[in-house]
């Protein structure tokens, strides 16, 4: 039963990282069960082709199934898509993928603040943004977005990163709803993608 | 209503306004994309709302240009995806070595960074000499700007590093002089280069070639402005010709998919196959 204090339900999961990110997206997509109820798409910043051993390697170890995005295919449930290397990943107003080679964002390609702010867009609030550790700025502007447009945003605790540098500038940019270790970013999702209004307890 | 939405009303609204008043149709171009562009016009014309450049697109005489060029931003560099350049090498250049002149299409040539190793390339391989190249874009003042063959002197790193991985033997001095802090393209590889206004959207079929590449253009468009563009290169293609797309662009889904068979499928080079039924062949009965 919605009532009007309880959160939007949830149509997608957007998640950024840079240095370090692999290991903590292994550790939050290893926390998501395989019927995990809405997509999950993520902006790795990597070296060009280091998308398909990522691809590889998480989904070796996620319950989820996990793939690169390809342009015009529609993000379902049950997947996590990555970026491709050297290409900006959007999402279009019907959820399904746009890729873009326009200029660098904060000195990346793919960047995480283009796949958030068109997000944003798309979902509006039955959105959940996810930044996590790395060593330069990008995905706080993303993040606002995000937040500006009634989404729920979380952010990696800083203490907790392998570098505190993306978590914290979102922080200090206001755009953190939620400042959250790792395992508690995993359960979060979980709640808000069932749909609870049970986030107060997991802060 | 939700800020996204009224932007999505605004962003029609300004295409709209660039197809009545200038004749640019943007209407299929996809939309995501095409937002970050109108944004960063807007900032760019010192505007707050994308509503407020729409008087400036109506009564400023002057804008087209500007505007053009930051729709279709263009940003390429030499040998980008090297393993296309060597794909070209290894699948195509055999193809092509048994025509006496060979005609070649880029659609979507920006600055000429790709038409210009594209030159490198059938330069080393000695095609050169028989070869006409038509590079295309809808953009007036990137096509000055390819034509004059200069580059910021910083992107010739990544140009050698990618050159040498598409499978180059020789040494870029031969192609390139450094000139003031930027990098001007040798002469002799203009000679077969003709540039052109061409605007995939509206215009037709110009010329037959033997050889299409049109790479990271398509992603911009929704579907059915990928389809006629599509057709457009299947009826600019002579027989046996080849297409070559971007990395992560393809014919899958389009209804010419049948139409080709791929060279090189990781790096999207396809040749174009007879129809069955226009195929040549003796029957038995």
């Amino acid at each position: 039963m919605t009532t009007p204090s309880s959160p939007p339900c949830v149509d997608a999961v957007v998640v950024g990282c840079s240095a370090g990110g692999l290991a903590a997206l292994r550790e939050i997509l290893y926390g998501l069960p395989a019927d995990f109820p809405v997509p999950v798409i993520v902006v790795a910043h990597h070296a060009a082709d280091g998308d398909r051993l990522m691809a590889e390697i998480l989904d070796r170890d996620s319950p989820l199934h996990v793939l690169g995005a390809e342009e015009k295919e529609k993000a379902v449930a049950g997947r996590v898509y990555l970026a491709p290397g050297g290409y900006h990943l959007l999402v279009e107003a019907d959820g399904t993928f746009a890729l873009s080679v326009d200029p660098k964002v904060c000195n990346c390609r793919p960047a995480i603040d283009v796949l958030f702010e068109s997000a944003a867009d798309a979902y509006g609030e039955r959105l959940v943004g996810v930044l996590l550790t790395g060593a330069n700025h990008d995905g706080s502007r993303g993040l606002l977005a995000i937040r500006r447009a009634g989404g729920r945003t979380v952010v990696q605790d800083p203490a907790t990163a392998a570098v505190a540098t993306m978590p914290q500038a979102a922080i200090d940019a206001d755009a953190a709803q939620h400042v959250l270790p790792l395992h508690g970013i995993a359960l979060f999702l979980r709640t808000a993608a069932d749909g609870q209004a049970g986030l107060a307890q997991i802060d | 209503m939700k800020t996204a939405d009224i932007e999505a009303i605004e962003v029609e609204l300004f295409v709209d306004a660039l197809r009545r008043r200038h004749g640019y149709d943007f209407g299929d171009y996809a939309r995501a994309s095409l937002k970050r562009r109108i944004a960063g016009i807007v900032a760019e014309l010192g505007c707050r709302r994308i509503s407020d450049a729409i008087p400036l697109i109506l009564h400023d005489e002057d804008i087209l240009p500007r505007v053009l060029g930051m729709l279709s931003v263009p940003v390429s560099e030499m040998f980008r995806d090297p393993q296309v350049f060597l794909g070209l090498r290894t699948h195509v250049v055999p193809l092509l070595q048994s025509y006496d002149q060979i005609n070649i299409w880029q659609a979507g040539c920006a600055y000429g960074e790709e038409v210009y190793s594209l030159a490198i390339l059938l330069e080393e391989e000695g095609l050169y000499d028989r070869v006409q190249i038509y590079a295309t874009d809808i953009n007036d003042q990137a096509l000055a700007r390819a034509e004059e063959g200069v580059f910021p002197l910083k992107g010739i790193r990544s140009f050698a590093d990618n050159y040498l991985k598409s499978g180059g033997r020789r040494s870029l001095t031969e192609y390139v002089h450094a000139r003031y802090g930027f990098a001007a393209i040798d002469d002799r590889l203009k000679r077969n280069i003709s540039f052109a206004h061409h605007n995939l959207t509206a215009d037709g079929v110009f010329c037959e070639v033997n050889l299409l590449l049109c790479r990271n253009v398509l992603i911009y468009f929704n579907r059915t402005l990928q389809n006629r563009v599509l057709h457009l290169f299947h009826d600019s293609l002579a027989r046996n010709g080849v297409l070559c797309l971007g990395r992560k662009e393809t014919l899958a889904f389009s209804d010419l998919a049948g139409r080709y068979q791929p060279l090189d499928a990781a790096q999207r080079i396809y040749r174009k196959v007879p129809a069955l039924d226009d195929a040549i062949v003796p029957t038995v009965r």
